[in-house]
């Protein structure tokens, strides 16, 4: 590993971890918990495309390990740790499948990630009243995983114009 | 929006899990029966048990000393108030039908409604 690659890490993992604070601080949607908006998932995305797909897994495992040490609980990791691997194989098997343009691959993200949570939270609470969250939580997902994805496209369009070996 | 972030397959996709939601919301919606019990639990464990009309307010106490306020009354039953600091639980509504549930996850109290005095089996079971 390189200079040029620790710093872009560095630099990825700094820009997910302001992303989920930011995330926290939005009120929006509290009716139902487990709704967001997966801003973090922007960095993932951009580094599944930008980097590679061993880059994009290890930056979301970091990101959810330093968040739950940062703001979080043993729950919370718990449950960012499931939905966050469920999503992020997801959608590098839909970006290897070849078919699918960033934001398709961001809306499985989106709807997996939610999917995730939801079985964590059946397990770990025994319950399989949680279920009932599944559509609501579902749809959330698509959208949220739609906007994630012309966001990341955006970014990832500006990015792939630089090439960061030259400078 | 630019054209390369999404081809034809993608608007399937998203069209494809879009009706996927709605089934589940349909199959869910189709087995909604009003709920007859309260059932209260705590990490998992069956606490207290109440008839949908019983009206009154009840303390649960969850996990780590945390403290939910349940009401019942009219045959629905809300959260009134809670010692954690977000509250969801709050927000999550007055419930009735079976399978609906509120949850206050930092107390890990879950609320759910029940049919009929019956325990299902399936909710025993650990999973």
């Amino acid at each position: 590993m390189n200079t040029k690659k620790i710093s872009l890490y560095g630099v990825l993992i700094a820009l997910a971890l302001i992303l989920s604070y930011v995330e926290t601080q939005i009120p929006a949607f509290v009716a139902i918990p487990g709704m967001k908006l997966g801003l973090t998932n922007i960095v993932v995305l951009v580094t599944l495309y930008y980097l590679d797909e061993k880059s994009a897994m290890a930056i979301n495992v970091l990101r959810i390990i330093i968040v739950s040490v940062l703001f979080g609980t043993a729950m919370s990791f718990a449950f960012s740790l499931v939905g966050g691997m469920l999503s992020t194989v997801m959608m590098i098997v839909l970006k290897r499948i070849g078919k699918f343009r960033i934001i398709g691959v961001s809306a499985v993200g989106g709807v997996t990630h939610n999917i995730g949570q939801i079985i964590t939270a059946m397990v770990l609470l025994g319950t399989k009243a949680i279920a009932w969250y599944l559509p609501v939580l579902w749809i959330t997902g698509v959208f949220s995983g739609i906007l994630i994805g012309v966001i990341g496209g955006m970014v990832y369009e500006r990015l792939s114009k630089i090439n960061i070996d030259e400078k | 929006m630019n054209k390369s972030l999404f081809g034809k397959n993608d608007v399937k996709l998203v069209v494809g899990l879009s009706v996927v939601a709605l089934v589940i919301c349909a199959v869910l919606m189709l087995f909604k029966q009003d709920g007859k019990q309260v059932v209260v639990s705590v990490d998992g464990v069956v606490v207290s048990t109440y008839s949908l009309n019983d009206n009154g307010t009840y303390e649960i106490e969850g996990y780590n000393k945390g403290l939910n306020t349940l009401v019942i009354e009219n045959g629905v039953a809300y959260m009134s108030d809670a010692s954690c600091p977000d509250h969801l639980c709050m927000h999550m509504g007055k419930i009735s039908k079976v399978g609906q549930s509120i949850i206050c996850l930092p107390n890990r109290v879950v609320v759910e409604i029940r049919g009929s005095k019956d325990v299902e089996p399936e909710y025993d079971t650990v999973s």
